[in-house]
């Protein structure tokens, strides 16, 4: 039932003539400038809305791609020991058909290539999130340049080839999958149609006795640590114990581990792990080359907070003078413990 | 049968006590000479009680029952003395956790829910799974902006302090990963719930409905197709909606379970999109853009495309289809013994509400109707319990939900006869766990 104050402001908004229905939302919110709207209204559609106007060369994107890309992706773009590979598997068929065959054939090594429809996403997500660690650092131009020497490994464009705001536009009919993606399906709208049809049946369902047709191999059980310690120790069942022997699968809860917390704080992990290289080297590597160092605390300390290059490859260590001393402390006093997990 | 000794209700350990010890409490009580008595057999009875089973004394009690605990005996710590509270020291089993080998690097991967343990339906905060592409943030909200701009007649700004202002929403709903369950598509992969199913969480939201944010922007409203969401993060994450979900039921959220988000889980402000896969629930949400055709962005053409056996790649798969699994027994659990066991589980459909759980002991053959815990809400998740005596012989355990809509979770065998298996995204076959005698359940398919 209205009011008789509901009915006096209803008065009130009709005689100020408002035809804002969200008059009540006075003093809530404003309008952009033309400034914010061009800082963050930076996505790419399909259809080229939203793209830049530049340039860039096969020859200036593999300069960037050596030196900011490749220790993830790799030199060629085909590397996995980071991310997925973004090249290979594709072939000149697909580029013709526009339809990439091995994914019809089980799509068992999937690449970037191999599923990319439209090439506007590529520009759009090198232009956001790239480098993984620097985000947003590359101009437009070198957006063009990396773009197109990834697509001149893909086969797509030739290595003179200039990628513009225009060219970019033909290069799309040569995308390997443009042709590849489906939209026929229920799973968009949530009035749509699903796929399967199953029926809650309650009595004899099955012809036969069930067949287990797939279970956990014995050499895998310990994949993911002791499942006792999983569960908790009380209550209606236990865990599992699987082999002492066993690596705990990693909880995010430090006291399950030996890494300094500073490690994950302060990005360390992306870019190097324990016992594997990935694009700096192992921890357990470097431990084991200066065990014998005297100074390995303070020369390890000075190389966080100042970064350097050439002792482990090519790619340089960033220098890290924001850590703190607690923390660099921590790290190299855990690395001259042998880096245990 | 060979039972986890910890399993067992043991012996009380009184037997240890010397029975003129005993006669001597029960007359005379406690003194300091009977409790150092009581100290030091009772050191010895832990050595002994390793080697040998000892004759119950016939009326001695449960030892914390007959012996004072240090908890009752004892003052307790003040109010405030952790001014933000956490769960016991005892609950550290109870952990996210990562798949090991599943990535390569932890800013982009994935940590479970450990669904083998939790109770409702509401995910404790600290145990919400995570999904980061380019790692998480902590944004600080007084620098939190959110813009809405594209095909509206009055693009807008707001900070956090005009989004509390206006008028909010609280509702419980599910978010489960798109590629939650992805790892068994083609066989079994994973030992426990935490990694098969752990994609998985449910929540009270808070926040400002998005069709009141729309209409404050003025939306174009024929035109309007399609709002994509972006995030603050350094993966500017961004997915499409269709604008008949953004005015439905989507929430720009910043509570969540009754205080701000985590910032694992986007705090200040993420976007709440009921029944569809947790990608699109943009995380650090900094924009909205209404447009009138999706955008293609990178985890709508190069991730989170279904493959499917002709070699098409679905794209813009949203809608996280019906589904259940039982939590407890399941895998790498092992039951007390033959006996009453009170089967428990999960339900949600992204489609309506679960109408009903059947569960199956005898991997599919028959189905028993299990019980719905209240409350029972469209998009969230629903608790189900089933009594049940086991006999000691091996069986298969099997949830299968039913929604509102009508829809029965199918078979792998039914989901694989359209998808294949190599699709990755939206598994929500009927899992099965099989229980051998010794009451050790594992992961299977049939």
């Amino acid at each position: 039932m209205k009011s008789g104050l509901h009915r006096v402001c209803l008065l009130a908004m009709l005689l100020i003539g408002s035809a804002d229905a969200r008059a009540e939302f006075g003093g809530i919110g404003r309008a952009p400038t033309a400034s914010e709207l061009q800082a963050w209204d930076i996505d790419v559609r399909p259809d080229f809305i939203g793209l830049p106007a530049g340039k860039g060369s096969v020859a200036e994107g593999e300069t960037i791609w050596a030196q900011q890309c490749a220790s993830c992706h790799g030199d060629f773009g085909d590397a996995n020991h980071v991310f997925t590979p973004l090249i290979g598997n594709t072939t000149a068929d697909d580029i013709r058909t526009g339809r990439v065959a091995s994914l019809k054939a089980g799509g068992s090594y999937r690449t970037t290539f191999t599923k990319v429809s439209s090439i506007s996403t590529l520009w759009d997500y090198i232009r956001r999130a790239m480098p993984w660690d620097r985000p947003r650092s590359l101009s437009v131009d070198q957006v063009y340049a990396v773009l197109a020497y990834l697509l001149n490994l893909a086969d797509v464009v030739p290595a003179d080839f200039v990628l513009t705001e225009q060219s970019i536009v033909q290069v799309q009919s040569r995308m390997p999958n443009r042709d590849g993606m489906t939209r026929d399906h229920g799973l968009w709208d949530v009035k749509g149609r699903p796929d399967t049809r199953n029926t809650a049946c309650m009595r004899n369902c099955l012809p036969g006795d069930p067949q287990v047709s797939s279970a956990l191999p014995a050499h895998a059980s310990g994949s993911h640590g002791d499942l006792a310690s999983q569960n908790r120790p009380f209550g209606a069942v236990r865990g599992t114990q699987v082999g002492a022997a066993a690596t705990p699968a990693s909880a995010d809860a430090s006291a399950t581990s030996a890494l300094p917390s500073a490690l994950n704080a302060n990005g360390c992990m992306a870019c190097h792990a324990v016992d594997s290289k990935l694009v700096g080297p192992a921890f357990a590597e470097i431990a084991k080359k200066y065990s014998g160092r005297a100074d390995a605390e303070s020369y390890l300390a000075s190389r966080i907070r100042d970064g350097g290059s050439g002792v482990w490859g090519s790619v340089p260590m960033p220098p890290f003078p924001q850590l703190s001393a607690d923390s660099v402390k921590s790290i190299t006093k855990w690395i001259a413990q042998g880096a245990p997990r | 049968m060979d039972r986890d000794p910890r399993a067992q209700v043991r012996k009380a350990p009184e037997n240890f006590l010397d029975p003129e010890l005993l006669r001597s409490i029960r007359t005379r009580g406690l003194n300091e000479q009977r409790r150092r008595l009581i100290r030091g057999a009772f050191g010895a009875a832990v050595g002994a009680l390793a080697a040998t089973a000892r004759a119950a004394e016939p009326d001695a009690g449960d030892p914390d029952i007959v012996n004072p605990t240090p908890w009752s005996t004892t003052l307790g710590k003040p109010v405030a003395f952790k001014p933000y509270g956490e769960p016991s020291r005892y609950e550290v089993a109870l952990a996210r956790r990562q798949s090991p080998g599943l990535t390569s690097v932890a800013q982009a991967s994935v940590s479970f829910a450990p669904l083998q343990g939790m109770f409702g339906i509401i995910t404790p905060s600290g145990l919400h799974f995570e999904r980061h592409h380019q790692g998480w943030v902590d944004v600080d909200p007084s620098r939190h902006r959110l813009m809405i701009n594209g095909l509206v007649g009055r693009p807008r700004v707001y900070t956090m302090d005009d989004l509390m202002r206006l008028p909010s929403v609280s509702r419980i709903h599910f978010i489960e990963c798109g590629a939650n369950t992805a790892m068994e598509w083609a066989n079994v992969a994973v030992p426990t719930v935490q990694y098969t199913h752990g994609m998985l969480s449910c929540s009270e939201f808070t926040g400002v409905p998005l069709s009141v944010l729309l209409d404050d922007a003025k939306f174009e409203r024929p035109k309007a197709k399609v709002v994509l969401a972006e995030g603050a993060d350094g993966s500017g994450m961004t997915r499409s909606i269709a604008i008949e979900r953004a005015l439905d039921d989507v929430i720009v959220a910043y509570g969540m379970n009754g205080e701000m988000l985590r910032p694992e889980n986007g705090y200040p402000l993420r976007l709440v999109v009921p029944g569809v896969q947790g990608v699109s629930w943009v995380k650090w949400l900094r924009r909205i853009e209404v447009g009138d055709q999706p955008y293609g962005t990178k985890d709508e053409v190069a991730h989170y495309v279904d493959l499917m056996p002709d070699g098409l790649l679905r794209q813009y798969t949203s809608i996280q289809e019906a589904k259940s699994v039982i939590t407890t027994p399941s895998g790498g659990q092992k039951l007390m013994g033959p006996g009453f066991c009170n089967v428990t589980g999960l339900a949600w459909s992204g489609r309506d509400a679960i109408k009903g759980v059947d569960v199956s002991f005898d991997g599919g053959r028959n189905w028993r109707p299990a019980r719905l815990e209240t409350p029972v809400l469209p998009k969230a998740l629903t608790r189900f319990n089933c009594d049940w005596t086991w006999d000691g012989k091996p069986c298969l355990l099997q949830s299968r939900a039913t929604d509102k809509t009508g829809f029965v979770q199918p078979t792998y065998r039914q989901l694989r006869e359209v998808r294949g298996t190599r699709s990755i995204y939206h598994n929500n076959a009927i899992q099965t766990w099989r229980v051998d005698a010794s009451g050790e359940v594992t992961n299977v398919q049939l």
